[in-house]
């Protein structure tokens, strides 16, 4: 890493996360002004994207090659009172909470009371959501049943195709041209609504030409003022770059990385999208520019991977949008989830890895930062000398770059209904889901909570927390006479919630497409040009809508132990468990020992225990997937928690596993935190035995002490082990290698440890970021040591 | 048929090539002062009381070291990993105690490998009849054999039985050119002299089947198992090896043409 990057990392390290208010500041302007009472809601929003690129403040790191900040410097993070109104006590929480927390002026606190909170009290997404719901979704949220990911953030949960490889924004805006000249407005009843929708993408597209044009002329004029020569024509290269790029298609590879870094910039400014946007298929979209650039002697590796690492930094520079609440609970973390995908497969169906995958992989592990997050695309094609490399990476342990199976989620796809060619070209982005870059819109909807709701269903429909009854009548437990009658209670419960989520979605589905429109995301998502639709509005090709299932090992290892301990051998009746349950196990200490050590768990390639994983499994998959959504896609699965089987754990007392009263659930597919006692092949034999394909994503993480990637030896059998599981359709594995030892070191002495970074879920994060809770439950997972 | 088995690794890393499934079975005629696994040498099945700490509340547990198992439920277990043999080329390694006492036990479980075509290893100290060695011999495909000492004085000393038989089945095993792979726990003080490595590599020069040396160093961890188990631990008190000692052995023996690795 040279002098350059060196600094500009560390400027983004030592960047302290804040809250900046002029992204506030200005939209209150921009709605209390004459502009957006004159015309249609797409229109309004892409006017305010204008009246944001047109007067926000600009920002140029010394040094950098990339271009563009969202705040007026790194970490400078902007907040969404048009989505969700912070208050001021909202604000001293971020401000002053020990984790993930964000530095609030006071001057803002003032902004925020003079002006801020009274205009856009009573008039935002997250209130409009709120007052939408019913009681029963009400109940069920409060209690922690689901989560609701769009009370806070917009739906997003895309990544970007290769158009923008092959068009400016210019072309772009010609098509979008065309597609208003077809517009018949004889036979098509919502043609004036696809033309207003499609003036505002005009508008959006333009708006960003221009602003790049804008940060062109501020780096000429401090190109004037540099007196170093290097420096000087360093600044005019890239305000000459700033002039061509996002207008024209670029032509180099520093184009291309500037072009895309618009795009990024613009979508999370103009809402605050989940997992911020995605460069998707990066070393298969940079290759051409890097190969070409090569032959015309432009270019040289170094510069090249300079180049990249200043575009990594980008994105450590811009932390998740300040989340509250439940929202921050579900995905604790400064990561906006940006996955970088390495690898894979070409549309034609070959080997993807090409050199430009081996430099970045090389990126990765030199700038060892938290964002953006990279994951490697392994198929069957893929050489062992790429997954090793990989795994090179993964064994120095800061939990990147994570592994997926190219070949399932291509399976994934195609059940789905996704052309081949659209397939291949997709991948994974935010924690593990599966998309069709560039064609897809995947959001995710809210968390699921599996065993809370068996809980309820263990008292009859009654919440044990408030004694409020939320569900309905499955019958008294104690009068089950078999463990079927308790899957048929449960899948009745199940199915009672999932429906109460679904009504709740497709209602705030309809609040993005009438309110919230996204006119300039919808330029990079095909087809919302082609058809003339947002893409809150179904625009996109595919439009899928994701519910998120928390605590699979858990709730498995709940039925497993009811089914051994209750029914199978009669070692308690179900009347003592719930009192034992309702005790939290004070006085049944016995019970819990033998819940804990002597009744089998999921994890250890045990049929017994498993066989309740897959009918749990399948109960929520019947209950939800293929049911139609309210903007024209279709409902689907997927098991990933972020850190949402931490909350969803708070919510729920003493469950017959052994586990006490809100203690964090298992997370994913992976099994009980410390329940697999039996090794990797095991876990790995277990999580296969669910049907990864039906899904659009699961996780399972592993964790093993440095000691076992030592040796050649080991590597190889961590590469066997990883293509083992995907020659069963495993969807995704990550690895944590870091010993318990070091962890612990690292809770007793966070500042030795402030470079840490260890994997969640889905994701990495610094140790340190993490709560104790967390941390706790790092340190626990099973540390599959000394084989 | 049945016979008691102690443990059944995953995920075994070290006993053979690939990811191996270990299958740990009980009873060992040799008595080794260093032995890391205790609980192996009885052939019938242990039990000691362990307390679990439940919220602060002892719960006894009585733990069983050994379980009864039928060859057909060791094949079922074998199955559970066909999938890692398959891509790792890897294979079932049975170790022990001493594997080649439950010889009736192990034919049929050797045979069904064979024709699934598994790898097998046989993990041993070769102390058996020369029967019992033979009505296996063909059924194994790598043998990972422990030498602990050439001089017979020491082998009785430290591990309770002579090492003639020993001796004889390996010459047996080189005659049947079967592959083998030389396991040397190597103890401080006790076997690791100059004088027992040139004993060991005079030994040793004299076959052409042995394909590998594994240099098991001596871990000082094994004293709490003793302590459960009731059993007395009779190695005095060593200081483990420092890896520059290992790796000078490792170079005398590579010098004598030697593929040696070192397991950590």
């Amino acid at each position: 890493m040279n002098n350059r990057i060196k600094k500009l990392r560390e400027q983004s390290l030592s960047a302290t996360n804040k809250i900046s208010v002029e992204r506030a500041v200005l939209i209150t302007e921009f709605y209390n002004s004459n502009i957006p009472k004159q015309v249609s809601i797409p229109k309004q929003r892409a006017l305010w994207l204008k009246y944001f690129l047109d007067n926000k403040k600009l920002c140029y790191n010394k040094g950098e090659l990339i271009i563009g900040e969202r705040g007026f410097e790194p970490k400078a993070t902007p907040t969404y009172p048009e989505i969700c109104l912070h208050s001021i006590k909202d604000l001293e929480i971020l401000n002053a909470r020990e984790k993930v927390s964000f530095k609030v002026e006071n001057e803002t606190k003032n902004i925020y009371t003079k002006t801020i909170i009274p205009f856009w009290k009573g008039r935002t997404q997250r209130e409009r959501l709120f007052s939408q719901m019913s009681d029963k979704w009400t109940d069920a949220y409060n209690a922690g049943v689901f989560t609701e990911f769009q009370e806070q953030r917009a739906p997003g949960h895309t990544a970007n195709g290769n158009k923008i490889y092959k068009k400016g924004l210019l072309d772009i805006i010609d098509d979008i041209n065309s597609s208003i000249n077809n517009l018949d407005f004889f036979k098509d009843e919502k043609a004036f609504e696809k033309r207003e929708e499609l003036q505002a993408m005009e508008i959006a597209a333009k708006s960003m030409i221009d602003y790049a044009k804008r940060n062109s002329d501020f780096l000429f004029s401090l190109a004037n003022k540099e007196s170093d020569k290097q420096k000087k024509l360093e600044l005019e290269n890239l305000a000459n770059i700033c002039l061509k790029v996002p207008a024209n298609k670029p032509e180099t590879l520093h184009e291309a990385l500037q072009y895309y870094w618009f795009v990024h910039l613009g979508v999370i400014s103009e809402l605050n999208p989940w997992d911020s946007f995605n460069p998707g298929r990066l070393d298969q979209h940079l290759y051409p520019f890097y190969k070409n650039d090569l032959e015309k002697g432009i270019l040289t590796k170094e510069e090249a991977v300079e180049i990249l690492q200043s575009f990594w930094v980008k994105f450590n520079n811009h932390p998740a949008p300040p989340k509250i609440g439940i929202t921050a609970l579900e995905s604790n973390t400064y990561t906006d989830f940006a996955l970088i995908n390495i690898g894979g497969l070409k549309p034609d169906g070959s080997n993807a890895v090409n050199e430009m995958s081996y430099i970045l992989l090389d990126v990765i592990q030199e700038m060892r930062i938290l964002q953006p997050s990279s994951m490697v695309q392994l198929s069957k094609k893929t050489p062992d000398n790429f997954i090793k490399r990989t795994v090179d990476i993964v064994k120095t342990g800061f939990g990147q770059p994570s592994i997926f199976n190219s070949d399932a989620i291509v399976q994934e796809l195609l059940r789905q209904g996704k052309s081949v060619e659209d397939a291949r070209n997709g991948g994974a982005s935010g924690c593990v889901e599966t998309g069709a870059f560039g064609t897809e819109s995947y959001i995710l909807t809210g968390y699921f909570n599996l065993a809370k709701i068996l809980e309820i269903t263990l008292n009859n429909g009654v919440d044990p927390k408030t004694n409020k009854k939320i569900g309905i009548e499955t019958g008294n437990p104690i009068n089950f006479k078999s463990f079927d009658e308790l899957i048929v209670a449960f899948k009745k419960q199940e199915n009672y919630f999932a429906d109460i989520k679904i009504k709740g979605n497709n209602i705030v589905e309809r609040l993005y497409a009438d309110y919230m429109p996204v006119p300039y995301l919808s330029l990079f998502i095909d087809d919302c040009i082609c058809n003339g639709k947002d893409y809150n509005n179904g625009g996109a090709r595919y439009n899928t809508s994701y519910i998120q299932g928390v605590g699979l090992g858990s709730l498995t290892d709940i039925f497993t132990s009811l089914k051994f301990n209750v029914f199978d051998n009669k070692n308690i009746c179900m009347e003592d468990m719930l009192k034992a349950l309702a005790v939290n196990f004070k006085g049944y200490e016995k019970l819990r020992n033998d819940l804990i050590y002597n009744t089998p768990k999921y994890g250890n390639d045990d049929d017994y225990a498993d066989e309740q994983a897959v009918k749990i499994f399948n109960i929520f998959y019947d209950s939800i997937n293929g049911r139609p959504s309210a903007r024209g896609g279709i409902f689907r699965i997927n098991m990933l928690p972020t850190t949402c089987h931490i909350y969803f754990g708070s919510v729920i007392n003493a469950t017959a596993d052994g586990r006490k009263a809100s203690d964090p659930l298992s997370e994913g597919i992976s099994p009980v935190q410390g329940a697999d006692t039996k090794g990797p092949t095991a876990v790995i034999k277990s999580a296969a035995k669910i049907d990864h394909i039906k899904t659009g994503g699961t996780l399972l993480n592993q964790k093993f002490s440095p000691a076992i990637l030592k040796t050649e030896a080991g590597l190889n059998n961590i590469v066997h082990l990883i293509r083992s599981y995907f020659k069963m359709d495993g969807h995704h594995i990550q690895f944590n290698v870091v010993s318990a030892k070091t962890l612990k070191e690292a809770q007793k002495h966070p500042e030795k440890y402030r470079d840490l970074i260890v994997r969640v879920a889905g994701y990495s994060d610094y140790f340190n970021d993490l709560g104790e809770d967390l941390q706790n439950e790092i340190i626990k997972r099973t540390e599959h040591e000394s084989f | 048929m049945e016979g008691i088995v102690f443990d059944i690794k995953h995920f075994a890393l070290h006993d053979g090539s690939g990811i191996r499934q270990t299958i740990f079975l009980k009873g060992c005629p040799l008595k080794c002062w260093w032995c890391h696994n205790p609980e192996s040498q009885n052939p019938k099945i242990d039990s000691y009381i362990k307390y679990n700490n439940i919220d602060d509340v002892p719960i006894k547990n009585k733990i069983t070291v050994g379980k009864h198992y039928s060859v057909n439920e060791i094949i079922k277990e074998i199955e559970k990993d066909t999938v890692f043999f398959d891509e790792s080329n890897g294979g079932v390694t049975f170790s022990g105690g001493e594997p080649l006492l439950h010889t009736n036990f192990l034919k049929p479980i050797l045979s069904y490998c064979n024709n699934k075509n598994i790898h097998t290893a046989l993990d041993t100290c070769g102390y058996a009849t020369k029967e019992k060695l033979l009505s296996i011999i063909d059924n194994v495909d790598l043998y990972l054999y422990d030498i602990k000492f050439i001089d017979n004085e020491k082998h009785l000393k430290y591990t309770g039985v002579s090492n003639e038989l020993i001796l004889n089945n390996f010459r047996l095993l080189s005659e049947k050119n079967k592959n083998i792979i030389v396991r040397l726990p190597l103890i401080p003080e006790i076997n690791s002299t100059d004088k027992d490595i040139e004993l060991l590599i005079n030994f040793l020069k004299q076959f052409n089947n042995v394909s590998q040396i594994d240099i098991l160093p001596y871990h000082n961890i094994s004293k709490s198992k003793y302590k459960r188990l009731n059993i007395e631990y009779k190695l005095p008190e060593v200081e483990e090896f420092s890896s520059d000692k290992i790796e000078i052995i490792k170079q005398r023996l590579i010098k004598e043409g030697f593929k040696v690795t070192i397991d950590i």
